[in-house]
């Protein structure tokens, strides 16, 4: 059988996307935890900021027309709560600054927006600011106290080193989860087409009918094509046997007309030499009719052994059943067919070419033997296998072991006139053959032939 | 208005150009070492001495100079950056958390620091090797015939009831003109309520005002001063050599200052100063030796030990407007 030309396999296919994807997915899925977390810190140090500041304007009030700010010892030091925090604030009233730290970067504050927060470096070191302002009136007039609350990142950066460690474990361990996951589906797309492949392989040679077991609507099509060739050989195969048993019946039917129509001519025949010729003719007739049989026969094995068979065949049954029909045949020519010995044995393969070489063994040895002799069958079951022997005491090989008369259309010097094509041992070699077992061709000692299938217990 | 405005940044330039008087220098070790540590301290070179020479006996080829200024001068001099000091030690941990956080202060991180309790360092800038109370010394002679006043509350009571005998002989900081005793005073107060009633009742006494600690213990030991109030007790502890004083850590609450050391940005050789620190730190943390940190809080320490935490929360007293707020409060309370 030639080996199918492999280009990829689908579900390495399947998986390495799967993969791909997977891995996109969780690369996308740290971004996002990450982002969130960031955004959440962020927030949490916003609100932290913007509560310190309204602490510090909360305690601003104004004492004899001038802007007192009572900083509250909280206002600091619940900044540095939890990590250690570089702290920084200024107040200003209008463009003045009335304390603090005057250089601290200003996030952009407006009417409308009370509060405002940004990112800046400041004294060497990034830090967050939030402002808060309302309006205030002092000697001065009324004008706007903002105060600005400062304050550096290590608490955040805690945060997201923490977070960022999670976010590594959530898209590690969502790679890992969706890995199995592409597996196992890679697998359970490919399985409807592993179960196909199984089903048909595991099916007998002669077994053409349509796959029925319901298949993914992907496959449908494959499915329908390898229906549809299956039937188209289903038809030719039927068409090739129907032909053969029609040629069959073609050739004989005229030559037995032929033949008949000869003897009948032959019996009014007068002259010697008309009669001879005649004989020679029905001779000529017989030969062939009994090529075109025999060729048909062998077209027919030929056909049958391309895909074997593989029923359990009981030996001895078909022994017997084939003698029982040779019997008249061998009656007329006086000769008696005798089963010697019938060991029960069975055997793997397809009856009817069994059959076949039986009868092509038997018929020779009626066929090489002189009247008023007897043919002995045996069929034994040893050790190194089951032989079936068929021994005559006829004029026996002309050579004994002379693998050469199995050849197709050879035969043996020793016919004597007598009708064949010499294909009946090569159809008895060739089906031994198909079943593991040989033919052997022996003389027996005190004379005759012995022609035996031997199939050795594997 | 605007002249009225004291900003903080103000009181820093100021601090720029004033002069940097020198109190004490010293120095230690081989004049040719091939290490040269330069320390600038607040703390007197008799009672440091002993740390510089346990770690000279251990690194003997490093030469150290040692040189005492004020609180105030000490932080002048590390902002103004001019002066090449590798380790600043100061008992002003507001001033040492202020330069920390305004950037002066570089980071130290090793596995000495990195042992140390959380309220003995402030973002591995600003660390604590000593913890010295805020102490009430008291003349026994003037207590004749009274109960030893145990807290806040029995001094009160002890004032209250016997006043001519304790008019004009009771002495405390000048918080206008002392750092430690501002810090001293700023952290009790937000403590606890006591110390308004405790201050006016001293001021309705004609309270004296000091600038040190030596000179209230001094004049306590004379009997020229009845009672001191916040005092520091680790400067008392060690004056052995006067008789008829009392040392009390008010059992209420007791406030303990941090003395603290740090490495500034401009170290020349930031790498040795880190080795010394830890050598300090180690001395003091390792609760044996001269320099134990728990050697000044007696059997107090515990519950009613106020330790002053290291942080941002020290900028708040810093602030000009708080200062000037709290300094007025003061006064009128004490000056009446
Ligand atoms: N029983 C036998 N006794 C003697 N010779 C035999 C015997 N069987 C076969 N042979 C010899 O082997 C030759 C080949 O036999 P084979 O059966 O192939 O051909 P065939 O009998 O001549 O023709 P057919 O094809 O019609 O059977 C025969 O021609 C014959 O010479
Ligand atoms: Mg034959």
């Amino acid at each position: 059988m030639t080996q199918p030309v492999l280009s990829g396999s689908i579900q390495r296919r399947l998986l390495i996307l799967l993969f791909c994807a997977s891995a996109l997915l969780a690369v996308l899925l740290y971004f996002v935890v990450q982002s969130v977390a960031r955004q959440v810190a962020q927030q949490s140090q916003d609100n932290i900021l913007a509560a310190s500041a309204l602490s510090v304007i909360d305690s601003a009030r104004s004492v004899d027309g001038e802007v007192i700010v009572d900083l509250p010892y909280s206002a600091l030091s619940m900044l540095d709560s939890v990590t250690d925090e570089r702290v920084f604030y200024v107040v200003r009233f209008g463009e003045d600054v009335l304390t603090g730290y005057a250089e601290l970067p200003r996030p952009p504050l407006s009417k409308a927006r009370q509060t405002a927060y940004m990112s800046a470096d400041f004294l060497g070191e990034e830090v967050r600011i939030a402002s808060v302002s309302r309006s205030f009136s002092a000697d001065l007039g009324r004008d706007r106290l903002e105060v600005s609350v400062a304050q550096t990142l290590s608490g955040q950066r805690q945060t997201l080193a923490r977070s960022s460690r999670l976010a590594l474990g959530v898209g590690a361990g969502f790679f890992a989860l969706a890995a199995v996951l592409a597996w196992l589906t890679a697998r359970a797309t490919i399985r409807p087409l592993d179960r196909l492949a199984a089903s048909v392989s595991r099916r007998g040679p002669t077994d053409l009918r349509p796959v029925t077991a319901a298949v993914p609507q992907e496959m449908a099509p494959l499915v329908t094509s390898l229906n549809g060739f299956m039937s188209r050989l289903e038809a030719s195969l039927n068409r090739s046997e129907d032909f053969i048993a029609e040629a069959a019946h073609r050739v004989r039917t005229p030559l037995a007309v032929v033949r008949t129509k000869a003897e009948i001519i032959q019996r009014h025949i007068r002259k010697p030499e008309n009669k001879a010729a005649m004989r020679e003719m029905i001779g000529a007739i017989d030969e062939s009719s009994r090529t075109a049989g025999q060729l048909l026969d062998h077209a027919m094995v030929s056909f049958r052994l391309d895909s074997l068979a593989q029923e359990k065949v009981d030996l001895a049954s078909l022994v017997n059943d084939m003698v029982e029909r040779l019997r008249p045949v061998a009656e007329i020519a006086e000769i008696d067919l005798v089963i010697v010995c019938s060991d029960p044995a069975t055997i793997q393969g397809d009856g009817i070419l069994l059959q076949n070489a039986l009868r092509n063994l038997l018929d020779n040895a009626i066929k090489y033997s002189p009247a008023d002799t007897r043919v002995e069958i045996r069929l034994t079951k040893g050790d190194t296998g089951i032989s079936l022997q068929v021994c005559d005491e006829g004029r026996g090989f002309p050579k004994a072991g002379d693998a050469d008369l199995a050849e197709r259309f050879t035969r043996g010097d020793n016919v004597h006139g007598i009708v064949g094509s010499g294909l009946g041992l090569t159809i008895a070699r060739d089906v031994a053959t198909a079943h593991g077992g040989r033919l052997i061709l022996e003389n027996n000692a005190g004379g005759g032939a012995c022609a035996s299938l031997f199939f050795p217990s594997s | 208005m605007r002249k009225l405005v004291f900003s903080l940044v103000l009181i820093l330039v100021t601090a720029r150009v004033a002069a940097f008087e020198i109190e004490d220098h010293s120095t230690f070790g081989p004049k040719q070492a091939q290490e040269v540590l330069r320390i600038l301290s607040t703390t007197d070179t008799a009672i440091f001495a002993p740390m510089i020479q346990s770690y000279l006996a251990n690194n003997p080829d490093t030469f150290i100079d040692y040189t005492v200024a004020s609180s105030t001068d000490v932080m002048g001099a590390v902002l103004q950056q001019s002066q090449p000091f590798d380790l600043v030690i100061s008992s002003a941990m507001d001033l040492q958390t202020k330069l920390a956080n305004d950037g002066y202060v570089q980071k130290h991180v090793s596995g000495v620091t990195g042992a140390l309790p959380v309220w003995a360092k402030w973002n591995d800038m600003v660390f604590a090797f000593t913890q010295e109370p805020a102490a009430i010394v008291i003349s026994e002679a003037a207590f004749q015939g009274l109960d030893m006043p145990r807290s806040r509350e029995d001094l009160i009571t002890a004032m209250r009831r016997n006043p001519e005998r304790f008019r004009g002989r009771v002495g405390t900081y000048d918080v206008r003109q002392s750092g430690l005793g501002y810090l001293f005073a700023t952290q009790e107060s937000r403590v606890s309520e006591t110390y308004w009633r405790l201050t006016e009742v001293m001021g309705s006494l004609g309270a004296r005002l000091y600038c040190c600690s030596s000179q209230m213990i001094d004049d306590v030991a004379s009997g020229e001063l009845a009672v001191a109030y916040n005092v520091l007790g680790s400067y008392a502890f060690q004056r052995s050599d006067l008789d008829g004083i009392r040392i009390v850590l008010p059992s209420d609450f007791t406030t303990v200052m941090l003395r603290s050391v740090v490495v500034p940005k401009t170290a020349p050789s930031p790498e040795l100063a880190g080795r010394f620190a830890d050598h300090m730190l180690e001395q003091a943390h390792s609760n044996s030796g001269n320099f134990d940190i728990r050697r000044w809080l007696g059997p107090s320490d515990g519950a009613a030990l106020s330790r002053i935490n290291l942080g941002p929360g020290l900028l708040v007293y810093l602030d000009a407007l708080k200062r000037r707020a709290f300094q007025k409060e003061w006064t009128n309370a004490i000056l009446q």
